[in-house]
């Protein structure tokens, strides 16, 4: 096991009146490799979970174990942990300073105390995996860029460091269909060819349909299910009730088995669904 | 680190404090001030400490959520009572090398440090117990009279509210500015003072932007709903001045009418 959380809870603001609880009791553990969607409606604590995990805020009660690394409620120096999780936080683009991009990308690896020359290469390979020009745009200011290319910015300067555990806060929130497409593929082929463990918070259940191996979904401070996506969605109803959505194939296929068509509805793609309403078609025609 | 600053910050409840109207505890804090300044014994000092902590009690604020927004000035404080115990000269009571402690001085250092203290208590209890929008209407109210001279009475509560109102965000901002950076390796806790003060630089860039572009977004919100300064302007909740408040006002006054009595004749 890569990631060990174990009873973890976490109070924002405590013993202040506005004490606030965000985490209940987590009990959770994620193997290298893995590619693991979290999932949840907006307050459920997906945000405060993932900033444990590389010791941004630390437990208020329980433990969590990166690797060797233990993080109890009063730990400190967490530098070695940042080395090993990378965050990319939610709208990263925000958070761009440098006076170019080659200088905020190599933020993070000059904090690593990398040479010179290794930076430039990490700040080249992290470019051409978020597919930005490094030759064209290296020298330009960040802040002359759109949206979409801010946020590539800032997700390169966190592959930069060159992770083994890259933790994405809804990269793809607010960019466009195309450059989520690229972005959400980018990460998927971190995760395949070096075999990066990837968390990523997601509301786009297609995405997270596609994309993960497994899904945790969370509700009012805790876990509520963890398990593949197939299987997670195969409780539509539950999913609907605590406000979440469904993949769109799944839904059709939903609809369809309402209408009366003898479907299955645990299928993920395009490509299951066309055969399975294929063969319902058949199944009726024949019949 | 940064949830450390208690100052400015409301915290909503029920106590006779919090139904004051504003324009009284403004008026009422201002005058603890004054009078702060015009007292010179212990005996006084105890009165108003003593008040301070009924003020607290009553409140319904936690001591210890006080007690912590006096964190920030411990340094100042520190450094009035070394300076007023070793420069004010008099009787020396303790003495070593070219440093003299003297009786005057150890007593007018801490005379001032509880001024200090008393200062932060009575105005953050201010601040505690009242709603930034109900504070700039008191505020706003006050003003008014000086219209006539050309203070512009809206537009400063205007801005003070807006201040108000963006030093939460932009606590919030820095915070999750500095996770940010902190994730991709940044060192804000540790190393020399100097090294400390130069990983903040990176920090205020993106907070400068974010402020401004806020500022703008801010702007064009406030026209699009029509915003033309007070002019004309009603609002939804009116402020009343009740029996409660004159004599909430009235102890204060009877408070300094006092002290100056005491200062004059005793």
């Amino acid at each position: 096991m890569q990631i060990i959380i174990e009873n973890l809870d976490y109070t924002y603001k405590l013993n202040t009146p506005f004490a606030m609880q965000a985490l209940k009791n987590i009990n959770l553990s994620i193997t290298e490799g893995e590619f693991v969607c979290l999932i949840g409606p907006t307050g459920s604590g997906k945000s405060t979970l993932i900033q444990q995990l590389n010791g941004l805020l630390l437990p208020t009660n329980g433990k969590i174990q990166v690797e060797e690394l233990v993080i109890l409620p009063n730990s400190k120096r967490l530098n070695a942990l940042r080395r090993r999780v990378g965050l990319v936080f939610q709208y990263p683009e925000n958070q761009l300073f440098e006076e170019t991009i080659f200088a905020d990308i190599a933020f993070g690896p000059k904090n690593l105390g990398l040479s010179d020359a290794e930076v430039e290469q990490r700040v080249k390979k992290a470019m051409a995996l978020v597919r930005l020009d490094y030759d064209k745009l290296k020298d330009r200011s960040p802040f002359a860029l759109s949206g979409g290319q801010m946020r590539r910015v800032a997700i390169a300067g966190v592959l930069a460091m060159e992770t083994k555990i890259l933790v994405l806060d809804e990269p793809i929130a607010g960019l466009d269909p195309l450059s989520r497409n690229e972005l959400l593929s980018a990460i998927n082929e971190l995760h395949k060819n070096l075999g990066i463990t990837v968390i990523m918070i997601s509301h786009s259940m297609d995405d997270v349909a596609k994309y993960a191996q497994r899904v945790i979904v969370m509700e009012n401070k805790g876990i509520i299910m963890d398990d593949s996506p197939r299987e997670i969605f195969k409780h539509a109803e539950k999913m609907l009730a605590v406000g979440l959505d469904i993949p769109t194939v799944t839904k059709l296929l939903w609809e369809l088995k309402k209408l009366g068509w003898p479907v299955k509805t645990d299928c993920l793609s395009l490509v299951e669904a066309k055969a399975e309403i294929l063969q319902a078609v058949r199944r009726n025609t024949d019949a | 680190m940064l949830s450390d600053i208690t100052i400015g910050q409301f915290i909503p409840g029920n106590s006779i404090l919090h139904r004051l109207d504003p324009r009284s505890k403004i008026l009422a804090a201002i005058l603890f001030m004054i009078l702060l300044f015009i007292v010179k014994n212990f005996w006084a000092y105890g009165i108003l400490a003593l008040f301070s902590l009924i003020l607290i009690v009553i409140s319904g604020v936690p001591v210890k959520y006080v007690l912590k927004g006096l964190r920030p000035i411990i340094t100042i404080l520190a450094f009035t009572m070394v300076i007023h115990f070793f420069l004010t000269p008099g009787r020396v009571i303790w003495e070593f090398w070219v440093f003299k402690i003297t009786w005057e001085g150890l007593v007018r250092g801490f005379f001032m440090s509880t001024r200090l203290i008393l200062l932060v208590t009575v105005t953050s209890m201010l601040t505690l117990t009242t709603s930034p929008m109900s504070l700039t209407d008191g505020i706003e109210l006050l003003l008014k009279p000086f219209q006539k001279i050309g203070i512009p009475a809206h537009e400063l509560a205007m801005m003070m509210s807006i201040a108000l109102r963006f030093i939460p965000t932009l606590l919030e901002e820095t915070e999750r500015i500095m996770k940010a950076q902190q994730a991709r390796g940044a060192d804000f806790e540790t190393g020399s003072l100097l090294k400390r003060a130069k990983s903040l630089v990176p920090l205020l860039v993106p907070l400068f932007v974010g402020a401004f572009r806020r500022a703008d977004e801010l702007a064009i919100a406030m026209e699009a709903r029509c915003y033309r300064g007070g002019t004309g302007r009603t609002r939804m909740k009116k402020l009343e001045w009740q029996l409660i408040d004159t004599l909430a006002i009235s102890l204060v006054i009877t408070l300094m009418g006092l002290s100056i009595f005491e200062r004059i004749f005793l």
